[in-house]
């Protein structure tokens, strides 16, 4: 067996674990938080009655440890089940909601990525001078901002004052891709802003520390222009960090983004999550936990990938 | 009015200037932009109500985790959806009276014990079938049996049996006599259903002026006029409604131009939104308020000197300035003021540091008093509490405060612990308000208030069929409290709404919840 197949097997094998784990981590989370679905569908009008009637109904009466397995052995199945407050069909919902988060996801990324990479090479090609300086100011002072400040101050200017996007980006069926993509505009500049910071630093550090090399400088004597010096040798060799910092922050895109969602009122994971979880509905809470979980441990996984089949030494060890 | 004025008007009344013209305009005639946008709102409304378009919302509220379902209904949004679709048996009308929806007519005995409800005739639900008394009887026994999950189970108990009389006939007979039931049955759970809605509690299938065309739970909604409505409510063709939870987002959703009616708006932030163009915002005096609540039961105050002299020791001008922003009125230390029916004014207790002195001397308790808050408990919660601590210091009070979490707060503090800060909604009725709250007996007693003068007044008023020996009684029960009670009612919080100039017909303090009770997207109409 090629060693590559046998580490992405033991990869996979390693999530799965990883994502039982998980499981048990958000079960036992979701039942030490104070208050229970019965008293959260409730609220105040909640009568002793009625909150006797809703818990039976929900089987909340089985002890944790049997509503545990039941929900495990329905996964195991394929069948997430369905949701405690509303009765709907979890995977249902679940699929339009990740179907929304990874839209954006998408379109954050096409957009950020390639111009934070951009930036970083043009960062490296002009070090410590007025573009580098500008570029690392720009991107650090975005990044330190708290994302809804920022998403507020897009909102106040670009749709309140010049009317040339949309402060609500709540996509439906219904809309065409080009209405989705105005809808969202809003959201992905102000994503695309949280990311770049990171994923440029990272760029400009890894394809900086390639150019202390010596095979670096004899590329120079040969002759060659700055730009294809980076982009033939220094980035190459740069590609496994760059590839790891731009993983974590795809996967920051498609689990981190409940402060956009709710801002930019847009119908994904995040506020999904978030309104089940103030609810108690752990059978949800534990579905979008596993998801979460498995969007972070498989981007890592390709993340490695990567960086093994870029690196000819790990590609084939001694 | 002089003639060039009355000129600009009308033409931007018919849509031959935008808005903003005709404010510029009538700027250089002298008129001031609030009195322009008065006059402008007033011609428009003259006008008439236009039918067609689309009506879009913004509300606070919604959530993925809501249901169809009207007995499982809890916030704003659903209670929004509900009045699109449905109706129940009676309704609340503008100033606080009752008018019949699905029932036509209504009537009881004379002891107020037996009450008989005629059946709209001819009416249908949207999905065709036509509505019978026995639909009636079964969606209201849903919300009633042991095994209900209602919100509205409460208010159900009292009812002994219902029964069909023929086709559009429905008797209900009480356990007690209560002259307040069309008030109990105009409660928002209570939606007549196909068959009590037992078979499919979350078909959203009733009377109502609309039908819905999307449902997305907790982010979007989607209705259209329903083409057999029986009645001439609903204006617009389609109504849309975004759940848009984060304040200003919804704000800048309406002056951006992407919805044209929001609920909530901040009352911090809303003098500023005022004075954006295009936008109005809607002040509706309601029975909302914010408390603080001492348990009668519990030293230090068991003692009704220190209960008095708290009372006294509360600056409730300036938490309606400071807290509400003004968008409120004062407490006098009941739950009842001017929203309800058959309210009574009493002299107003005021501020007063050396009465309260006084009456804490008279109770001979000098330590310090323990206020518990949260900033769940009211918007602004900590601040008041922050106000009060030293307006007590005025007085020689020692009050310290304790900061709880948000989490937990309803079932760790509220009702459990002696001293804290809280919010009411409140009731349509006085008789439900006392009886939710300050009867000795209710579960959510939450002052632990035992009168028994109190109490028989209580179930005396609501045998009472004459109007005036009710609001008497209801008089001295509000004094008893004032004297007595545990409750601090320093503010009631009025509902803050906003429209954009794309849509007209707003209609200024109208009784119930907010949005003109939820049917201003059903009565106003796109300009």
């Amino acid at each position: 067996m090629s060693p590559v197949v046998k580490l992405l097997a033991q990869r996979i094998a390693l999530g799965l674990l990883l994502l039982f784990l998980v499981s048990i981590l958000i079960f036992v989370g979701t039942i030490i938080l104070p208050g229970d679905v019965a008293q959260s569908i409730l609220g105040q009008s909640a009568t002793p009655e009625a909150l006797a009637n809703l818990r039976r109904d929900l089987g909340l009466n089985d002890p944790p440890v049997t509503r545990y397995f039941n929900w495990l052995f329905g996964v195991l199945q394929g069948d997430l089940g369905t949701a405690l407050t509303s009765g709907q069909d979890i995977a249902t919902q679940i699929g339009a909601r990740l179907g929304n988060t990874l839209f954006l996801a998408f379109w954050a990324a096409v957009i950020s990525v390639p111009l934070a990479i951009f930036l970083g090479l043009l960062a490296v090609r002009y070090r410590d001078r007025w573009p580098d300086k500008l570029i690392s100011g720009v991107t650090l002072a975005s990044i330190s901002v708290p994302e809804f400040v920022i998403a507020y101050v897009m909102i106040f200017f670009v749709a309140v004052k010049l009317r040339w996007g949309v402060s609500v980006a709540t996509i439906n069926d219904s809309m065409s891709l080009g209405d989705k993509l105005y809808a969202i505009a809003l959201p992905v500049a102000v994503l695309t802003l949280v990311v770049l910071a990171h994923m440029m630093r990272m760029t400009r550090a890894a394809i900086l520390n390639v150019m202390q090399s010596a095979y670096i400088e004899t590329a120079e004597l040969k002759g060659l222009t700055m730009f294809t010096i980076i982009r033939r040798h220094a980035f190459p060799n740069s590609i496994a960090p760059i590839v790891n910092v731009v993983m974590l922050n795809l996967a920051y895109l498609v689990v981190g983004v409940v402060v956009i969602e709710v801002v930019f009122v847009y119908p994904g994971m995040g506020q999904y999550l978030v309104d089940h979880v103030s609810k108690r509905d752990v059978p949800v809470v534990q579905a979008c936990g596993l998801i979460f979980a498995a969007v972070y441990i498989g981007l890592n996984l390709v993340a490695d990938v990567v960086s093994i089949l870029t690196n000819p030494r790990l590609r084939h060890p001694k | 009015m002089n003639d060039e004025l009355k000129y600009l008007l009308a033409r931007t009344v018919q849509g031959k200037h935008s808005r903003r013209a005709f404010l510029g305009r009538a700027g250089a005639l002298g008129v001031t932009a609030a009195m322009a946008n008065t006059m402008l709102a007033t011609a428009v409304r003259a006008q008439g109500p236009k039918k067609g378009g689309t009506l879009r919302m913004g509300l606070q509220g919604g959530s993925t985790t809501d249901s169809m379902d009207p007995a499982l209904a809890t916030n704003q949004v659903a209670l929004m959806v509900i009045r699109l679709w449905g109706e129940p048996l009676v309704e609340l009308t503008d100033d606080g009276g009752i008018e019949g929806k699905v029932a036509e007519s209504f009537e009881s005995t004379p002891d107020a014990q037996v009450w008989t409800f005629k059946v709209r005739k001819g009416i249908t639900f949207s999905n065709g079938q036509p509505v019978t008394a026995t639909d009636v009887v079964e969606s209201l026994d849903r919300h009633s049996g042991e095994d209900t999950k209602s919100g509205a189970l409460g208010i159900m108990r009292g009812i002994k049996a219902m029964r069909t009389e023929g086709e559009d006939t429905v008797v209900v007979e009480l356990d007690t006599p209560n002259a307040d039931l069309p008030y109990l049955l105009a409660d928002y759970h209570l939606i007549i259903q196909p068959g009590g809605g037992k078979d499919a509690p979350d078909a959203a299938i009733g009377t109502g002026p609309y039908v819905m065309k999307e449902i997305d739970m907790g982010v979007r909604f989607v209705a259209e006029k329903n083409p057999n409505y029986w009645g001439d409510l609903g204006n617009a063709d389609v109504l849309e409604l975004v759940v848009i939870n984060d304040n200003t987002a919804r704000v800048a959703a309406l002056q951006s131009g992407q919805v044209d009616l929001i609920d909530r708006v901040p009352p911090r932030t809303a003098g500023l939104v005022a004075r954006a163009p295009g936008v109005t915002v809607h002040q509706t005096s309601g029975p909302g308020h914010y408390v603080f609540i001492m348990h009668c039961n519990t030293a230090p105050f068991d003692n009704n000197d220190v209960r008095l002299a708290l009372k006294y020791a509360i600056n409730r001008e300036e938490m309606v300035e400071k807290i509400l922003f003004g968008y409120g009125s004062v407490g006098n230390d009941t739950p009842i003021n001017a929203a309800y029916p058959l309210f009574t004014e009493m002299e107003q207790r005021t501020y007063d540091p050396d009465k309260a002195k006084f009456h804490m001397q008279q109770s001979g308790y000098d330590g310090a008093i323990l206020l518990r808050t949260s900033e769940n408990s009211f918007p602004g919660a900590p601040d008041a509490s922050a106000l009060f601590q030293q307006s007590c210091a005025a007085a020689g009070i020692n009050l310290e405060i304790k900061r709880e979490p948000n989490d937990g707060y309803w079932s760790e503090v509220w009702n459990v612990q002696p001293f804290c800060t809280s919010y009411w909604g409140g009731r349509p009725t006085q008789d439900q308000m006392y009886t939710t709250a300050y009867l000795s007996t209710a579960d959510w007693n939450d002052t632990k208030f035992n009168n028994e003068q109190f109490d028989q007044l209580l179930f005396a008023a609501r045998a009472e069929l004459d109007a005036g020996k009710r609001k008497q009684m209801y008089a001295d029960m509000g004094t008893i409290l004032h004297n007595e009670g545990g409750l601090i009612c320093p503010m009631f919080n009025d509902f803050i709404d906003a429209s954009s100039d794309r849509i007209a017909g707003w209609i200024d303090d109208t009784a119930g919840f907010a949005l003109m009770n939820s049917y201003a997207p059903h009565r106003m109409w796109v300009v």
